[in-house]
């Protein structure tokens, strides 16, 4: 891996370990497998993973706060269902989706 | 040679047709009109095997919109211009009657014929006439001859299947560059599986004009109304469990990666399921998010060709088009090798650049065109499938 922009506009970590698909993302993805305790660093921003995260898995870059919006190419994803430290792997056991949820529509009255 | 600087001026060897339209393939295609007639079809196409053949559980007891789509479907499929002739089978009292769905194939510019089994006196009798008619449509499109096409009368369907977490990184922004190739060169590029487009659609309806934004809109709350109606959360089923095991979490992190697959440029047009474009350059089609309705939709809309991303792999292909499969990661490339023909992993090994790949995918679609088979064409597949909108009745 060389360089660190993967196809010239997502930011590889330092060894090529994971990305993330715009700067500011809350999250980034493992592009091989990667265990808790490993340190993933984007320039001076350096993350100690706390969980296994699966090659194409994502884990977060910052703490998100139970409810908020997480955001990956620079958009939203999704919504905490938790709150996430720094380094957790972020999937469906802590995020839902916001879109399509005709599970929260009012029934009729 | 070339107009632009963005412009080749790529040719292929197309069939030209009668009615203006290219092929890539000179297919003879033998329809049931309804699904009574799936078995002689079947015993048509063992005796005369080079003709190709589809099932489908659909043609009857259907009604308004449902019906109409099915038709359009239909209809739409047999008129592609990978077909040269068609031979439609019905049975004679169905409500997707038989000479009038060869009276629509006829009406957009094929060669068809037809029979039914009921008018034929039975079985044995419809295979024995389906069987000369075959033979004699396969000698008359035999006649047809491959001419140099620019790249620009090509339609190309883009999908995406067994998506995981690496399908928005490298294979579909892959696919986005040859999008954008196509485009340039004056083609078109179908956008499809409307459901894996809510939490994209802001983007696509940026690079729009107000009325097709509009549409896109429209058509996405439809996707999102249908959730409503049945009370489910979408992730219940679209994400997968493949999907999740991959890597994806929400519809709107799919979503955001499969929007890629359309590449950059201006939204030009939002069609029906199966409805044919009347704008080059990108479309956006409505279509579900299951594989094989969504393919079938994309060629009945008059796709020659289709590329295909996937990231847990899926070998899908389509009777009458090419279908190039591109995998969005190396070790499934390896795993499946028979099923796949371009490796998008290679951007994340650092083997090669997206642009490479881009440009990669964008040359198969001309050798495809060309005549050239990818893996799903070589393996036989055969997948056909129309999207319901109502209940049988």
């Amino acid at each position: 891996m060389t360089g660190r922009f993967l196809a010239s506009h997502m930011p590889l970590s330092d060894d090529g370990a994971a990305l993330r698909l715009k700067d500011d993302d809350d999250v980034a993805v493992a592009l091989r497998p990667l265990a808790p305790n490993d340190v993933v660093r984007f320039g001076t921003l350096a993350i100690t993973l706390a969980d296994s995260i699966p090659s194409g898995h994502k884990f977060a870059t910052r703490p998100i706060a139970a409810g908020a919006l997480i955001h990956k190419y620079g958009q939203m994803i999704g919504r905490a269902s938790a709150s996430i430290d720094t380094g957790r792997h972020v999937h469906v056991h802590n995020v839902e989706g916001v879109r399509g949820r005709g599970d929260l529509a009012e029934s009729p009255a | 040679m070339s107009n632009s600087s963005q412009t080749s001026g790529a040719t292929f060897k197309g069939y030209r047709r009668a009615n203006g339209t290219i092929g890539v393939r000179n297919h003879v295609l033998v329809l049931p009109s309804v699904m009574c007639a799936n078995h002689v079809v079947d015993l048509i196409g063992r005796k005369v095997p080079d003709v190709v053949t589809v099932n489908h559980p659909t043609g009857c007891a259907q009604v308004g919109t449902d019906f109409e789509q099915t038709k359009r479907t239909m209809a739409g499929f047999a008129a592609n211009p990978n077909v040269g002739a068609v031979l439609v089978v019905g049975l004679g009292c169905e409500t997707n009657e038989s000479k009038a769905l060869a009276a629509e194939i006829a009406a957009r510019g094929q060669r068809v014929e037809v029979i039914g089994i009921q008018e034929c006196g039975g079985t044995t009798e419809t295979i024995a006439r389906g069987i000369a008619l075959a033979r004699s449509l396969l000698d008359e499109v035999a006649a047809h001859e491959r001419t140099d096409c620019p790249v620009s009368a090509l339609v190309v369907g883009t999908e995406c299947g067994g998506s995981d977490g690496f399908s928005g990184i490298t294979a579909n922004p892959a696919l986005g560059f040859a999008s954008d190739r196509v485009v340039a060169e004056g083609g078109t590029v179908i956008l499809a599986e409307l459901p894996e487009l809510v939490g994209a659609e802001h983007l696509l309806a940026a690079r729009a004009s107000e009325p097709v934004a509009a549409k896109l809109y429209e058509l996405i709350d439809r996707v999102e109304a249908r959730a409503r109606a049945m009370h489910v959360d979408i992730r219940f089923g679209n994400p997968t469990q493949g999907n999740m095991a991959g890597g994806l979490t929400t519809i709107e992190e799919k979503s955001l990666g499969a929007a890629y697959k359309g590449g950059s440029s201006e939204l030009r047009e939002v069609v029906e399921y199966a409805e044919r474009p009347s704008e080059r350059g990108l479309v956006v089609m409505d279509t579900p998010g299951q594989d094989i309705e969504q393919l079938t939709g994309m060629v009945a809309g008059g796709a020659q060709v289709v590329v295909f991303t996937t990231g847990r792999g899926t070998p899908t292909g389509c009777p009458i088009a090419p279908v190039i499969k591109v995998a969005t990661n190396t070790s499934m490339f390896e795993r499946m090798r028979e099923n796949m023909d371009i490796n998008a992993g290679a951007i994340l090994d650092g083997t090669r650049t997206l642009e490479q790949v881009g440009d990669e995918i964008f040359g198969w679609i001309v050798e495809a065109a060309n005549g050239r088979e990818p893996a799903a064409e070589t393996l036989g597949f055969h997948d056909f499938a129309i999207n319901r909108i109502g209940p049988s009745f």
